[in-house]
């Protein structure tokens, strides 16, 4: 453990101190005649605060971050002596810069270089997730493929762990239970979405698009975990009662129809909203040309706005896909936990989110495969929404282009 | 005759066949995108119908009122009034006083019961016990008075007064009997059971799985906030400087292309994968507390930072590059034109975006789920401790405390979890009024 409050709390009034005392001396040193600074008073005073502060700080919370991963038996010094030499950085540093501030010193130039260094660093923040995201799965994964066969998990056809050894842990019937309802939810979203948004952009009364607009948006805001619940207490209670056991389908209310159904309706307005804005960038000139010609408003939709807009409408729809694939909360409580092929969509199966928590909760021993293929279960999500992603962004940015 | 001559008969206000169907093609198309358009309408009335009129009643709970004697003979035997002493007494000891004084109370009022004195007991809620020992322990001089206090109903009673039970199930249930309800008729006829507004809802803890009517969501608020407060406070700054740099500094090349797609890409990532992230770096690499809302917080800022980055950026791009070419112009430095004069215009837009941001982290429950927020935890966490840091106590969330309810057994928490959405949208609700009051109010039209 490194603490941190009590030299962070003494970098911090370093840097202060020194941030007037620079100010003060270049004020002194041109005897109050501001004109002969090269910058205004402040930026030898932010100079001196950047100076002292930025590499202080960062030395700080790297080895503090360092120790937290590598366990404290790697600290190679005492904490007190680390803390000690910290806060010497914070005031050689601010000692150093004091002593260089002088009029004809460049200390906008100076303290803007450094404020520079730190949106840089906070863009390559985004490149860190992605590696951060990218190792923690690649390690555990390489972990559990050195204790699970990586034929069965690809290639196997059975789902049952097993914690006394010998489990069947294969990825296909996970897969075949998220396509399923990533399949279903999207017979639902991508005809309702984009009739929604064709209806809204190109018929609706601006009075009717002011109140629908909006209301299709808030479906949009709601979390997750609501449609789960909804899909819990009143969607799947209500297809087995009056649908599914009448006609004999079957006996649970959770199915994949239900969580179908509202993972379609979470979907709706994403893709509705995607496909408006994808409409919209159709040029004027290509709707006037057509119903110049005697087309009527829908054979000009049909015939004309839809097939120029197609690339985008595909790659919005692919985006849908992977939110579907990804989509875990209304899985978790609609779908079931019973991993199988089936064609029965009112059957209860399991998806590949689904067995990542239920994997990765309660008591978890980080040693054992059926933990560990969290990890790979996990990973593959990711390759396959990134590859969705990648190709349903390059569709779009190359049909934006088109009518720039 | 060729087929222009036999149509020139016709007026020309008579469709011919081929227009008609042309026409009918037309409304149809039309009927369609109104349709589409109520679908959603309907799904967003019926989601929110059903959510709260299953959620509505968690906000009323049943009460009653006990006036009971406090025997010294059972609840301090050496009548010295020392508190180490008299916390030996646990709460069965305490259920027990409770139940005799209800007995006690319903032979004053001449209400028949038939029931053995077990069942009379358990009309009270288990929780009462604990309320009632709270009490004498806060207050030992009780001991030996008589007293008039409030307390919990049983859930299956809580029930029968909201219509979720009645007789005949009451029947068939192993929880509760008839002659129960009966004696809650008796006492709601005597004013001595009622249903009130339940504050508790909203401030107490969590509650076992036998006792529904006393779980609160006071934990899963404040450790929402909690992690509300790290998302602002590190998404904030993070995101506005890294979106500043990309689209005020970054040269075009390909480190900034790269990260650009990546961003894009960041967003798109499913929120559960950041939940993998988060146990493998922050808990099992970094040993952060489980279930803490620092770990949450750190989760949900990575898993923000781009939706924040994304509108940022609109927001920078949508001020005049005239504002830019006059600060230049008058010799401002670049960051003197971005910070000064560039980001104040821009505020109002990033501001916008990062409550958005902000109201979807609050949602988020996939990830939490991952990193051990659903534990049970009955203490409210501190805010700072010495042994486990700036929000290193384990706590819950929000919509994680919605997920834990619904895998509770008694069919009781279901109103529970309903009633915990309610809240989670009015907070997004207000979160979203913010967002548009600030759209309106502060965005300007170039």
């Amino acid at each position: 453990m490194v603490s941190i409050s009590f030299p962070f709390s003494m970098i911090l009034l370093i840097a202060v101190i020194g941030y007037f005392a620079a100010r003060r001396k270049a004020i002194a040193m041109v005897k109050g005649n501001l004109r002969q600074l090269q910058a205004l008073p402040q930026a030898y005073g932010q100079t001196v605060f950047f100076t002292t502060f930025l590499p202080a700080t960062v030395i700080l919370l790297g080895w503090a971050f360092v120790v937290r991963i590598m366990g404290p038996s790697y600290a190679l010094i005492s904490d007190g002596l680390f803390q000690v030499l910290v806060i010497i950085t914070a005031a050689v540093g601010a000692a150093l810069s004091y002593l260089r501030v002088k009029p004809s010193q460049r200390a906008r130039a100076i303290s803007e270089r450094w404020i520079m260094g730190v949106l840089m660093a906070a863009s390559a923040l985004a490149i860190l997730t992605t590696i951060g995201i990218v190792i923690s799965m690649l390690s555990e994964s390489a972990i559990f493929f050195r204790q699970h066969s990586w034929s069965d998990f690809f290639f196997g056809t059975v789902w049952a762990p097993n914690f006394r050894g010998g489990s069947q842990l294969s990825i296909l019937p996970l897969l075949w239970g998220t396509l399923y309802i990533s399949f279903i939810s999207l017979i639902i979203a991508v005809p309702v979405g984009l009739y929604a948004a064709i209806y809204l952009s190109e018929y609706a009364s601006p009075s009717l698009r002011s109140v629908a607009k909006p209301a299709i948006e808030v479906l949009a805001g709601i979390p997750t975990i609501v449609y789960g619940l909804f899909a819990l207490i009143t969607v799947g209670p209500m297809l087995r009662d009056f649908f599914v056991q009448p006609l004999g389908l079957g006996s649970s209310s959770s199915s994949v129809m239900t969580a179908g159904l509202v993972m379609g309706v979470m979907l709706i307005p994403f893709v509705s909203s995607l496909s408006d804005d994808i409409i919209n960038a159709v040029p004027q000139a290509m709707r006037d040309g057509s119903l110049g010609l005697g087309a009527t408003k829908s054979e000009t939709i049909r015939q004309v706005v839809v097939p120029a807009a197609l690339p985008g409408i595909v790659g919005a729809v692919l985006l849908a896909a992977s939110r579907a694939i990804g989509e875990t909360m209304i899985v978790v409580l609609g779908a079931g936990a019973a991993a199988r092929f089936d064609l029965n969509p009112f059957e209860a199966m399991t998806t590949v989110t689904v067995k990542i928590v239920s994997q990765l909760t309660g008591d978890t021993d980080f040693a054992s495969p059926e933990t560990l293929v969290a990890f790979a279960l996990g990973l593959s999500l990711f390759v396959i929404t990134l590859g969705l992603n990648i190709v349903a962004l390059v569709i779009v940015r190359k049909y934006r282009e088109q009518y720039e | 005759m060729n087929l222009y001559h036999s149509k020139i008969h016709r007026s020309l206000l008579v469709k011919d066949a081929r227009t008609q169907q042309r026409n009918n093609a037309e409304l149809r198309f039309r009927a369609y995108g109104l349709t589409a358009v109520s679908v959603g309408i309907v799904a967003l009335v019926i989601l929110l119908v059903s959510i709260f009129t299953s959620g509505m009643t968690a906000f009323q709970q049943t009460k009653l009122q006990v006036t009971l004697e406090l025997p010294e003979a059972k609840l301090d035997k050496k009548g010295q009034r020392d508190l180490v002493a008299m916390k030996k007494v646990t709460t069965i000891g305490y259920f027990k006083v409770l139940g005799d004084g209800l007995i006690a109370q319903l032979e004053r009022l001449g209400i028949e019961t038939g029931l053995k004195a077990k069942e009379v007991r358990e009309i009270l809620s288990k929780e009462s016990a604990a309320t009632l020992r709270n009490a004498v322990l806060a207050d030992p001089s009780l001991i030996g008075s008589t007293v008039t206090m409030e307390f919990l109903a049983n859930g299956r009673i809580d029930g029968y007064f909201k219509g979720r039970v009645d007789r005949a199930s009451a029947q068939l249930d192993k929880n509760v009997e008839p002659g129960q309800l009966d004696i809650a008729d008796a006492l709601a006829e005597r004013r001595l059971m009622y249903t009130r507004f339940n504050f508790n809802f909203i401030l107490a803890p969590d509650a076992s799985d036998q006792r529904p009517e006393a779980a609160g969501l006071g934990v899963a608020i404040l450790g929402s906030i909690y992690m509300m407060l790290v998302v602002l406070f590190v998404a904030l700054p993070v995101g506005v400087a890294a979106s500043i740099y990309l689209e005020e500094f970054a040269p075009k090349n390909r480190l900034t292309d790269v990260i650009e797609v990546n961003i894009s890409n960041l967003a798109a990532v499913p929120s559960i994968v950041y939940g993998i992230l988060g146990l493998a770096i922050f808990i099992n690499m970094a040993q952060f507390n489980q279930s803490s809302p620092l770990v949450g917080g750190l989760v949900l800022t990575l898993m923000t930072l781009p939706r924040i980055i994304i509108p940022a950026r609109a927001a920078l791009k949508s001020v005049p590059p005239s504002i830019r070419d006059a600060a230049l112009g008058v010799g401002a430095s670049r960051m003197q034109t971005v910070l000064h004069h560039v980001l104040p215009l821009a505020a109002p837009g990033i501001l916008t975006g990062v409550i958005i941001g902000l109201g979807q982290a609050l949602g988020e429950t996939a990830p939490l789920l991952l990193i051990g927020m659903v534990a049970f935890v009955r203490e409210y966490p501190a805010a700072f401790t010495s042994d486990s840091g700036l929000f290193g106590e384990a706590s819950t969330a929000l919509p994680v405390q919605v997920f834990n309810w619904t895998q509770r057994a008694d069919p009781s928490f279901v109103e529970r979890a309903s009633g915990a959405i309610i809240v989670l949208l009015v907070f997004l609700l207000i979160m979203n009024a913010l967002a548009i009051f600030l759209r309106r109010r502060y965005e300007r039209r170039w």
